[in-house]
């Protein structure tokens, strides 16, 4: 019993939490987006590989830090054009659009990586985003260490989740977009284009997920490799219903989520000689569908998600 | 002090082979109320869908209050004043009432949404017309009713001088549509233009100055409501006069089907408390009342979507249990269900799926469906029942609404069932088709199928119907007969004052 409570006392953990929530921040509030305007986006884990293969690839060939994340978030808008153009434009199934993103990006971007990157023993390495020094807090006995010991990307998310939730729920903007992902034929009877609100969510929503991918190869490691996004686009897809489409929600999921991970990972090096490690990494996944089960019951789903706008048609 | 507001001059608009609007021309003064009467397909709904800008009419022109409108695009036709009332309304349920009437009424650039504004323009609104609604409650709780208040809130809210409504009344309750008619008068007294679409004489009669018959997507009539009459309307409308059909006196069998002390506790309400009924051999019953007072349970009771919590019941004679949906089928019990596209038929299937669904086993030669007897069975009924638009092998959903319900007349029918449940047979239905159905439904009972109709419409029942009992909050009134009494006295009946009746037992039958 002691042996966790350590855990839970250990600033490592509060600091890893965080780390971990970042990428999962960025993906949802781009999955969120997209939802609220009525497009589920499956494209994201592709979206999230190529993210973090172009941002790292962009950096080591010289580009600064943030300059890489930029590159990334264009990246994922150019496949967010193609998901919209196929979703949107020509009405196509939603899943398998999204899908075709998913695994067309996933393999673009090691293809691409085994094309541009010369091929050594160990994968080659960037200097990633350092932490930020914030005085005065970042010096704080515990606390210091345990929350502002964090990259400037985490900042960012965060003010993101934020930034999002005054826009959906506070803005003319906001709420056209929220009407074209419940009924877009209203929001058509209304003066607003449905098809451009899509496009732009879409766009922009897949722009946050490369962000996200791009968070592990510039901040939380330094290195890419193919098959590092390990679900985390999936998980995203499941905060969102989590977090029933609101973005605060969303956030306080992306951080529940990485406490669990973090926690079972600090768990297997107290007793995990007794119990396989797989047992561990089962762990935040399970009780992520236990939190969905109970929290998705009383969701409201957008009206309009996955249904195409076709105009003039009911 | 005439002005006009709207003038629509010799517009067409033609889709693929068919001229849904032909060379139309209608005008509309300020503070008058236009009925656009006419059948299903007579292109009511295409006009005012150019008018509001979602289809681009192919010749012809349209001009508010004297300025050109220029042609397919909404947001003009919101600025120059004219508000739309779907049919299906406009509104997402899961936003609040706030929020589905102001959507786009700010720039989207706009950093900051000015709710407190909004609101309290919507309030003065509301105020003002006598539309009570709840700024902050979801949509999505509302009643029909509320909705379509928002609706028309909606409208008023863009500043909407011309107020259009697609068959409004479609939706609502006989009460709700009540009020709201008494709404538009009042709107219309304040200054505003209102034009609406209908098929039902009644509300075109009461409510109207004007009326302007479509028939085959052209204007065949227009006279003032005080110089029409009901039967002019309906000959106008249909294009030859329609009538419909009267039962002829005939002396009921056995006794079918008959519930004593029935109730029947739904999601722990009680949703029918101790009914008793019972059904002859040849002979209609009407059940009336305001929808919402237990007829849909009544329905779900005889067809076997329900089980009774108390009382007894007997088939034939013989007392029964409870029964499963297949049971009822295989006892003979024909079934229309109120809501037919979604209880009657599955809208993506082919009309001959549709056909046999409820009775597969018969259409399943060695565990495989046989496609050839269900196609000939789904023709047999085309023909027998004159449903037009479709083969048996186009989806279900592209029929109109009254050959959606002639094909599911004629599945129950052709096999001449026993007993027919028909909830609302003719609800939401053209002149034409009404009387189809009412002739369908005479002719079963001539045939001797007890029929329990159940019906908002007292015009339908009191033609139709043998004996009455009206049904309020759960209970059954005693019956009486529709010659002994009239339109008053079921009315009266239907808000549940038959208490009194009961000491003349003189109507009873």
């Amino acid at each position: 019993m002691s042996a966790l409570w350590d855990i839970l006392a250990s600033a490592g953990l509060w600091a890893a939490v965080l780390r971990i929530a970042t990428p999962l921040i960025f993906a949802t509030l781009g999955a969120l987006l997209c939802e609220r305007a009525g497009v589920l986006n499956l494209g994201i884990e592709g979206i999230m590989t190529f993210g973090a293969m172009i941002g790292w690839f962009a950096v080591w060939n010289g580009a600064d830090l943030w300059t890489g994340l930029f590159v990334a978030c264009l990246s994922g808008m150019v496949f967010g054009l193609l998901h919209a153009g196929l979703t949107v434009t020509l009405g196509l199934s939603q899943h398998v659009s999204g899908l075709g993103v998913t695994l067309f990006a996933s393999s673009f971007s090691y293809y691409l990586f085994r094309l541009l990157v010369p091929v050594e023993g160990t994968p080659p390495k960037i200097i990633p985003f350092q932490p930020l020094h914030i005085p005065g807090l970042s010096d704080l006995p515990w606390l210091g260490q345990a929350l502002f010991t964090q990259t400037a990307p985490t900042w960012v998310a965060i003010v993101l989740a934020i930034v999002m939730a005054l826009a959906l729920f506070r803005t003319p903007l906001g709420l056209a977009i929220r009407m074209t992902g419940e009924n877009p034929h209203a929001a058509e009877a209304q003066g607003i284009n449905p098809m451009v609100m899509r496009y732009g969510a879409v766009i922009f929503g897949s722009g946050l997920m490369a962000a996200g991918g791009a968070f592990l190869t510039l901040s939380a490691f330094d290195s890419f490799i193919p098959t590092m996004i390990q679900g985390r686009g999936w998980i995203g897809i499941a905060l969102v219903v989590f977090a029933s489409w609101r973005p605060g929600r969303a956030l306080a999921g992306a951080l529940l989520f990485a406490f669990f991970d973090a926690f079972q990972l600090r768990l297997q090096t107290v007793i995990g000689g007794a119990v396989p490690y797989q047992l561990f990494l089962m762990t935040p996944f399970i009780l992520s569908i236990l939190a969905l089960a109970l929290m998705a019951r009383r969701a409201r789903v957008p009206q309009a998600l996955m249904q195409p706008y076709r105009r003039g048609e009911r | 002090m005439s002005e006009t507001v709207l003038d629509i001059s010799q517009v067409s608009k033609r889709f693929g082979a068919t001229l849904a609007n032909d060379a139309i021309s209608l005008s509309l003064e300020r503070g008058e109320i236009i009925a656009l009467l006419g059948e299903n397909g007579a292109g009511k709904t295409t006009l005012m869908s150019m008018l509001f800008g979602h289809y681009t009419p192919d010749s012809g022109h349209i001009s508010v209050m004297g300025r050109l409108l220029p042609p397919g695009r909404p947001r003009a036709a919101i600025r120059a004043g004219i508000g739309m009332v779907h049919q299906h309304f406009s509104l997402a349920p899961n936003l609040s009432v706030l929020e589905n009437v102001m959507t786009g009424t700010e720039s989207l650039w706009r950093p900051w949404s000015d709710k407190a504004k909004a609101r309290a323009r919507l309030m003065e609104i509301s105020a003002r017309f006598g539309l009570k609604v709840v700024p902050e409650a979801r949509l999505g709780d509302l009643s029909v009713g509320e909705q379509q208040r928002v609706e028309i809130l909606k409208a008023l809210y863009n500043d909407a001088k011309i107020l259009v409504l697609d068959e409004p009344t479609a939706v609502l309750t006989n009460l709700e549509a009540e009020h709201m008619f008494a709404t538009l008068k009042d709107m219309a007294r304040q200054g505003l233009s209102i034009i609406f679409i209908s098929h039902k004489l009644d509300e075109v009669m009461n409510t109207a100055d004007r009326v302007v018959v479509l028939r085959g997507g052209r204007v065949v009539a227009e006279r003032r409501a005080m110089e029409t009459s009901k039967a002019e309307l309906a000959g106008l409308m249909v294009g030859r006069a329609v009538t419909r059909p009267l039962r002829e006196a005939a002396t009921p069998g056995v006794v079918v089907l008959e519930a004593k002390a029935v109730t029947l506790r739904e999601a722990g309400v009680e949703r029918l408390k101790a009914v008793d009924f019972h059904l002859r051999e040849g002979e209609v019953l009407g059940i009336i009342g305001v929808s919402g007072n237990g007829q849909a349970s009544l329905a779900r009771l005889v067809g076997g979507l329900a089980r009774r919590s108390a009382g007894e019941m007997t088939l034939f004679g013989r007392p029964i249990g409870d029964m499963s949906v297949r049971e009822v089928v295989e006892a003979g019990i024909g079934r229309i269900p109120e809501d037919r596209t979604h209880d009657g038929v599955i809208g993506e299937m082919a009309i001959w799926e549709n056909a046999v669904l409820e009775r597969l086993p018969e259409f399943t030669r060695r565990g495989l469906v046989d496609r050839k007897a269900g196609m000939d069975f789904a023709r047999r009924i085309i023909d027998g029942f004159d449903v037009r638009g479709g083969t048996p092998a186009s989806r279900i959903r592209l029929l109109s609404g009254g050959n959606m319900q002639k094909l599911i007349l004629g599945r129950n029918l052709i096999e001449h069932p026993k007993i027919l449940i028909a909830a609302q047979p003719a609800r939401g239905l053209d002149e034409g088709a009404v009387a189809a159905v009412h002739a369908r439904i005479l002719e079963a009972r001539r045939a001797g199928t007890a029929v329990l109709l159940i019906s908002e419409d007292l015009d339908e029942v009191m033609a139709l119907a043998d004996r009455i009992q009206a049904i309020v909050g759960g209970r059954l009134s005693p019956p009486v007969s529709p010659e002994r009494v009239d339109a008053r006295h079921l009315g009266l009946m239907m808000a549940g004052e038959w208490a009194r009746e009961r000491e003349g037992a003189a109507n009873a039958v």
